[in-house]
C-alpha cells in the first residue's frame, strides 16, 4: 500500500494520507463511474483486476527473482482448466468454489515446480526460450487432449462453468438488497476481485520484505555471491516459480468462473507477452509498477477501440486501420518510447527489503 | 593448538590445466593464515574449491573435525565458512543494510507460511536480523551508509560491506580474497586494524593477498602456492627467506637457468 501511495503523482509525497484515501475511493468508485459508459466497461475493469493479479504474480518471478518467464500464461491456463474440470457440466462435477480455488492454485504451483526443475541452470535468453516453450506446450495440450479420450474438449473449449459461489451467495446473480435496489453481478465480481487483488498485494509485499524476498533480490543481482552467503539458489528459484504460478492459478480460476467458458486460445503466447509488458511497462520489481502497468495496459486498448473507430470515420470517412492492428502498433510504440525515456518503467520505485519500523532513525538518510 | 580446517591432497583440473595439485594445509583456530603466490598460482581456485563453487577432483576438506560436503556452497556456509571476492560482488541494487541482512539468510528460519501470516516468530526474527545488520555495519565502520544503495558506495566501503555481509553469516573461518586490492595505504592500514579486530573476536581468517607488507604484518603463518602446488608453509619471516619462494616470485632456479 505504501508503495502505491508514494506512486501517486504530486500528492503521494506531500500528503500520503490523502493519497491513500484517494486510492481507496478510486478503487471503490471505479465500477460505478465505468457503469455510466455502459456495462461493458465494468467488465473491462473486472478483467483489469485479473490482469493485476497476473502481473503481481509474474512480477514475483521476473521482477523479484530475476527469472525471465515468457510462458507465464500457462499457469493461468492450469488454473482456469482446473476450474473447468471440477466445476462444469463437462465431467458433470460441481465442486464448491472454496475447494476448487485452492486446488487450482495448488496445481498451478506444481506446474511451476515442474517448469522450475529443468530450467534451474538456465539464465536470461535461454531461460526465456524454455519458458516460452513450456507455455506453448500447455496450450497445445489443452488444444489436443480431446482424442482418444476427451479431456479438454479441444479447441472448442469448455462451456457452462459454474459461477463463483461464496457460501451460497452466487456472484453471477444480481444481489437483491430491497425490492427496487439490486446490485449488478458485474459489481459483485468487481469487489470480489478487488478483495483478491488487495490480498495479493499484501502477500507479495510480505514476501518482498522477508528473508525470502532478500534472497530473491540477492540471486537476481549476483547469483554467485548469493550462493557464497549461503542462499540455496535451487530452492529459492523453485519457490519463486511455484509461488508466482500460484497467483496465476488463482487468477485463472477466477477468470474461468467469471467468463463461464475456457478455450485454449485465451492462453496464447501473446497473452504471456501482454502480462510481461505490463510488468515491464509499470516498472519491474515493484508492486505499484505491476498494478499501474496492468491497469493501464488492460484499459488502454479498450479505450482505443472505442475512440479509434469513430475518429477514423469522421476523419477519413471509413475505418483505415482495424483497432486490433492499431492496438499492437501503439503498444509497440509505447514500449519503445518507454525504453528510451523511462527505461526503468512508469514507476521506477526502489523496492524495500527491510521493515521501515525496524530501521534505526539515527542512521536514516 | 586446535585445528579448524585441514585440506588433504586437494586437486583441481580444468581441461589440460592442473590448477591445484595435492595441496594440503592446516589452519589453526584463531590465527590469520595467508595464502600467497604469483598470479595464476591457484589461490583463488583453492578458495573456490574450499567454499564449494567448484568440486575438487581429489582430496577433501576437514572442518571442525568432519568432512565438508563438496560442491554445495550453502551447506559450507552453514558449517561456518564465509568468503569475499577478489572483484567485489555486492547485491548492487540493495542498500548496505539490506546486503548485510541478506547475509543473515542462512541463520534465519522463517518459512513461507510464517512470512505470509507474519506470525510472531517471523516478526521477531526480522527485527533481530535488522538489528544485527546495523551492528555488523557499525563493526566494519560504515553504519552511516546503512541506507545507501551499495553500488553508490566508495570502493573501500564496498570492500568493508562485503566483509560485513560475510560476517553476517556468522562464520568461524572467514576467507578474504585480496581484500586490500586497489586500496591506498591509509585504507590498507584501516583494513589491517579491522582484520585484527575480527581475529580478536574469535573468527579465524584466511587471506589471499599480494600486498607483502600487509601479509607479513598480519599473518601468523603463510602458505605459498606456485603452479598449483604448495611450495612452502611457515611463519612469514621464514617464508621470506625460503629459496623456493624467492625463485617462484623472482624467476630463477630451473626457469632462469
Amino acid at each position: 500500500m505504501n508503495e502505491l501511495v508514494s506512486a501517486v503523482p504530486w500528492l503521494g509525497k506531500r500528503n500520503p494520507m490523502a493519497a491513500r484515501w484517494l486510492i481507496i475511493i478510486i478503487a471503490i468508485a471505479a465500477p460505478i463511474i465505468a457503469m455510466q459508459f455502459g456495462r461493458s466497461w465494468v467488465r473491462i475493469l473486472d478483467f483489469a483486476l485479473l490482469y493485476m493479479m497476473l502481473a503481481l504474480g509474474l512480477n514475483l518471478v521476473v521482477g523479484f527473482a530475476g527469472l525471465l518467464d515468457l510462458g507465464y500464461i500457462a499457469f493461468y491456463a492450469v488454473g482456469a482448466y482446473t476450474f473447468a474440470f471440477l466445476a462444469s457440466p463437462h465431467f458433470d462435477m460441481h465442486l464448491p468454489f472454496w475447494i476448487v480455488l485452492p486446488l487450482g492454485a495448488a496445481f498451478a504451483g506444481m506446474a511451476g515446480i515442474m517448469l522450475g526443475f529443468p530450467v534451474l541452470r538456465l539464465r536470461g535468453d535461454y531461460l526465456a526460450i524454455v519458458t516460452l516453450g513450456f507455455g506453448e506446450i500447455i496450450r497445445i495440450f489443452m488444444n489436443n487432449l480431446n482424442y482418444p479420450i476427451n479431456i479438454t474438449n479441444g479447441p472448442q473449449g469448455i462451456n457452462g462453468l459454474d459461477s463463483i459461489n461464496l457460501f451460497g451467495w452466487d456472484l453471477a446473480r444480481n444481489l437483491q438488497v430491497t425490492e427496487d435496489i439490486s446490485i449488478h453481478s458485474l459489481y459483485l465480481y468487481y469487489y470480489f476481485f478487488l478483495a483478491c487483488v488487495v490480498g495479493s498485494i499484501i502477500f507479495v509485499q510480505r514476501l518482498q520484505i522477508s528473508r525470502v524476498g532478500r534472497a530473491w533480490a540477492a540471486m537476481r543481482d549476483d547469483e554467485l555471491a548469493a550462493k557464497a552467503i549461503g542462499i540455496n539458489t535451487r530452492n529459492m528459484k523453485l519457490l519463486a516459480f511455484s509461488l508466482g504460478a500460484t497467483f496465476g492459478g488463482v487468477a485463472g480460476c477466477l477468470f474461468g468462473a467469471f467468463q463461464g467458458f475456457v478455450s485454449p486460445e485465451s492462453f496464447s503466447l501473446m497473452e504471456s507477452i501482454a502480462v510481461l509488458t505490463m510488468v515491464v511497462f509499470g516498472g519491474m520489481g515493484n508492486i505499484a509498477g505491476a498494478i499501474v502497468g496492468a491497469f493501464t495496459l488492460a484499459l488502454l486498448p479498450e479505450i482505443l477501440r472505442d475512440v479509434a473507430v469513430p475518429l477514423q470515420q469522421t476523419l477519413f470517412g471509413h475505418v483505415l486501420l482495424d483497432p486490433e492492428v492499431l492496438r499492437m502498433l501503439l503498444l509497440s510504440l509505447a514500449m519503445i518510447l518507454m525504453m528510451l525515456l523511462r527505461p526503468s518503467g512508469l514507476i521506477p520505485a526502489r523496492a524495500r527489503y527491510a521493515h521501515p519500523e525496524n530501521l534505526h532513525r539515527s542512521a536514516a538518510e | 593448538m586446535i585445528i579448524l580446517m585441514e585440506a588433504r591432497n586437494v586437486g583441481k583440473r580444468f581441461g589440460g590445466l592442473q590448477a591445484l595439485t595435492d595441496v594440503s594445509l592446516t589452519i589453526r583456530k584463531g590465527e590469520v593464515y595467508g595464502l600467497i603466490g604469483p598470479n595464476g598460482a591457484g589461490k583463488t581456485t583453492f578458495f573456490n574449491v574450499l567454499t564449494g563453487s567448484y568440486t575438487p577432483d581429489g582430496g577433501e576438506f576437514v572442518f571442525n573435525g568432519s568432512e565438508l560436503p563438496s560442491g554445495k556452497p550453502h551447506k559450507i556456509v552453514g558449517r561456518g565458512i564465509a568468503r569475499t571476492f577478489q572483484n567485489i560482488r555486492l547485491f548492487r541494487d540493495l542498500t548496505a543494510l539490506e546486503n548485510v541482512m541478506a547475509g543473515h539468510h542462512i541463520r534465519t528460519k522463517a518459512g513461507v507460511w510464517g512470512i505470509l501470516t507474519q506470525n510472531r516468530f517471523t516478526r521477531e526474527e526480522e527485527r533481530l536480523t535488522t538489528d544485527r545488520a546495523y551492528e555488523m555495519l557499525k563493526y566494519v565502520g560504515i553504519e552511516r551508509f546503512a541506507h545507501t544503495v551499495s553500488k553508490n558506495l566508495s570502493y573501500g566501503d564496498q570492500r568493508r560491506l562485503e566483509i560485513a555481509r560475510a560476517l553476517a553469516t556468522e562464520p568461524q573461518l572467514l576467507a578474504l580474497d585480496e581484500p586490500a586490492a586497489g586500496m591506498n595505504a591509509t585504507e590498507t592500514a584501516q583494513l589491517k586494524v579491522l582484520i585484527e579486530q575480527i581475529r580478536h573476536d574469535g573468527v579465524t581468517v584466511m587471506l589471499i593477498e599480494h600486498d607483502v607488507k600487509l601479509v607479513m604484518g598480519l599473518c601468523d603463518r603463510v602458505a605459498v602456492l606456485d603452479f598449483g602446488r604448495k611450495i612452502a608453509e611457515d611463519v612469514p619471516a621464514e617464508v621470506q627467506r625460503n629459496e623456493a619462494v624467492i625463485n617462484a616470485y623472482l624467476g630463477g632456479g630451473k626457469h632462469a637457468a
